[in-house]
């Protein structure tokens, strides 16, 4: 996994709407652009309903009113949205589609916790921020620490929490299967004894 | 030794953590996996690509529900474009894995959240996860079950364990008793109107009091259910008799539930919550959706309120209009939130001698599982649904979302049983309202939104 240490880019601010509220997975990837079991191919796919629109003869251009297809934010690496951002179904294809496209991290006042897990395992940071901060800074150029946890935007810095774990996961770029069977054994060992606590448990 | 007292969540929790990492992680054992076929394969493909084998397959589950055909005489084909793939890859993959496989021709296939309590496999107790954001539908069995991405089903395969932070814990009570016609349907969707879609966020919610303990277990899995839609990690009740006498004899079930760990499966009075809520359930009304989120719900007899401007747009109602009368193009009764026995004996109660208005293009009701069509077959209920005008199908999530299959023209007004109402969410330009299987059947019949109390009192008079 790609680490996640620092970024510089301009924060794109989710239309339909400054900052959007409740942007679910359906609109960030819906499920007739998911057209195989991998994880590629999903990029085009990225927020279909509102960056494209449909042709009479079955095809579909872009959108240019929809924010990434406005000149300002053309490769746009972060996005910036409203509360409870990527709430919905947990499918893993709406950050697999962010990252191909290139989107490293997403500001927002609250996430939904399925796509903030999915984020962490992909190397895309989550950035907690009170609305009025994220308000501030969308459509300008922000700078990412997160060793330091602080997005700098002009003069105005604002520190973000977040806990340890997936901070060490992102700046590593660890690979959470590989971390954890490291622990193969004290699990085996728990597992065992949870065999005999609760036989009904291990079909 | 006295112990402080703790939350039913604390309890299942501290059970399961096998360890705990410097960075404050909890490694939480899983003892259930379930896998659909949407994101089933991509995991089981991505576990084999890494050389990675499922250390317990005996424990891991799978079945097709999301893209699968629900016509008669349904095989691998779908009218989702390309989702044969999904179907043939997620049974080769699993073949491959060693895990149980509900397959589509199976007598037990049907949706995840409805096969495994069907089933047995969620017990109370007991730690469930799958790639699928409603697998908080479980709790309803004393469970910690929740949803994840496909890269966290693989590391519980792969791993038996999750990695994890804490929760924070959150009650929510419903004191009080339902007035008749309102369901868990209407308590989930009163409960997202008032404390909004994201009300639950970074909480694991333990649904409880009189009216939730008076719910039956089908019905407090569709409470549960919608946990999710409240940005919840999960949703439970605390297990009881009925929820003991529910998994009594099923497949995967103990023999007996006679142990002491079942016994002290709840919430130790005086533990304290991170948070707590409480609603009167004797004040809440049979509910629908006007917008774009679950948390724009209304009771069905009530205006439109103002919301954010671009879901008026979408949904075609502006502020002040009444939600019932609303006319509707189709209607849809089924899904993990409300497609079980129970769901379609309570709505062919309102179809019975009655008929759908000429004015309604599809109407359609889904079983939750092939089991629960064949009960509900033998009770003649499709007879009374096929009677009232509505097609009956094989089991799957169908309708619920829109992969490529069936669909209307955008615009078209659906009522309907399930849990999303988002842009979209049943094909491009469709306008979803959500609502119990009551109302969608009332609705049905009148041709436009209806409280179906309205239908109830004709009927008893």
């Amino acid at each position: 996994m790609t680490p996640f240490t620092t970024l510089t880019a301009v924060a794109a601010p989710l239309n339909p709407g400054a900052l959007a509220d409740n942007v679910d997975t359906d609109a960030i990837i819906p499920s007739r652009e998911m057209k195989s079991t991998g994880r590629t191919g999903l990029a085009e796919g990225l927020f279909a309903p509102w960056r494209y629109v449909p042709t009479d003869d079955g095809t579909r251009l872009p959108n240019p009113d929809f924010v990434l297809n406005l000149p300002e934010y053309a490769g746009a690496r972060i996005i910036a949205g409203g509360h409870n951002f990527g709430c919905g179904s947990s499918r893993e294809h709406a950050v697999w589609a962010l990252a191909e496209y290139g989107i490293r991290a997403v500001i927002a006042p609250a996430f939904a916790p399925i796509f903030a897990a999915n984020c962490i395992r992909n190397g895309l940071l989550p950035v907690v921020l009170p609305r009025g901060a994220v308000e501030a800074l969308a459509g300008r150029e922000v700078t990412i620490d997160l060793a330091t946890q602080t997005v700098t935007c002009g003069d105005a810095t604002y520190g973000f929490a977040i806990d340890a774990e997936p901070k060490e996961m992102l700046l590593e770029g660890l690979d959470a299967i590989d971390l954890t069977l490291k622990s193969q054994d004290s699990i085996g060992a728990w597992t065992a004894a949870d065999r005999a606590a609760r036989p009904w448990i291990y079909l | 030794m006295s112990t402080a007292p703790r939350t039913l969540f604390a309890k299942i929790w501290d059970a399961h953590v096998t360890a705990t990492t410097a960075a404050g992680a909890d490694l939480v054992a899983i003892d259930r996996v379930f896998l659909h076929e949407r994101t089933g394969a991509s995991a089981l493909k991505s576990m084999a690509a890494s050389g990675r084998p499922v250390i317990d397959p005996a424990r891991v589950f799978a079945v097709m529900d999301h893209i699968v055909d629900t016509r008669p005489g349904r095989g691998d084909q779908t009218l989702m474009q390309g989702g044969q793939g999904f179907i043939t890859e997620t049974r080769a993959a699993a073949l491959a894995a060693g895990i149980t496989l509900f397959d589509v021709t199976d007598a037990d296939q049907g949706i995840t959240h409805v096969v495994s309590p069907e089933l047995g496999i969620v017990l109370p107790g007991c730690t469930l996860v799958a790639p699928d954001s409603h697998t908080c539908t479980q709790g309803a069995l004393g469970a910690l079950a929740w949803g994840i991405g496909s890269s966290e089903a693989e590391h519980a395969m792969a791993t038996g364990v999750l990695r994890l932070m804490r929760p924070k814990t959150m009650r929510v009570t419903f004191t009080g008793t339902l007035p008749k016609g309102v369901t868990a349907k209407d308590m989930a969707l009163t409960l997202l109107a008032r404390h909004g879609a994201g009300g639950g966020a970074g909480h694991a919610v333990e649904f409880a009091g009189p009216a939730v303990e008076a719910l039956d277990i089908e019905a407090r899995m569709t409470l549960c259910n919608m946990a999710t839609e409240f940005a919840a990690m999960a949703g439970f009740v605390a297990p009881d008799a009925k929820t003991y006498a529910y998994l009594a004899g099923r497949r995967y079930a103990p023999a007996a539930f006679d142990a002491p760990y079942w016994a002290d499966l709840k919430t130790d009075d005086g533990a304290v919550f991170d948070a707590e809520i409480v609603i009167d359930a004797s004040e809440i009304r049979p509910m629908v959706t006007w917008g774009t989120s679950p948390e724009h719900a209304v009771p069905v007899g009530a205006a439109v309120p103002q919301g954010p401007q671009r879901a008026h747009d979408y949904i075609g109602l502006e502020p002040g209009a009444t939600m019932a009368g609303t006319p509707i193009d189709v209607a849809f009764i089924g899904s993990c939130t409300n497609a079980r026995l129970s769901d379609l004996r309570r709505a062919a109660d309102i179809l019975r001698g009655r008929h759908i208005a000429p004015s309604i293009k599809t109407a359609l009701v889904v079983p939750g599982s092939m089991a629960v069509k064949r009960a509900a077959e033998g009770e003649g209920l499709d007879k009374v649904f096929e009677a009232a005008g509505f097609e009956w199908r094989m089991s799957g999530c169908s309708l619920c979302f829109f992969a490529g299959g069936e669909s209307f023209p955008a615009g078209s007004r659906t009522i309907s049983s399930t849990n999303r109402n988002f842009e979209g969410r049943q094909g491009p330009g469709i306008r979803t309202h959500i609502a119990s299987p009551e109302v969608v059947a009332a609705s049905a019949v009148m041709g436009a939104i209806t409280d179906p109390r309205d239908l109830m009192a004709e009927a008893a008079q």
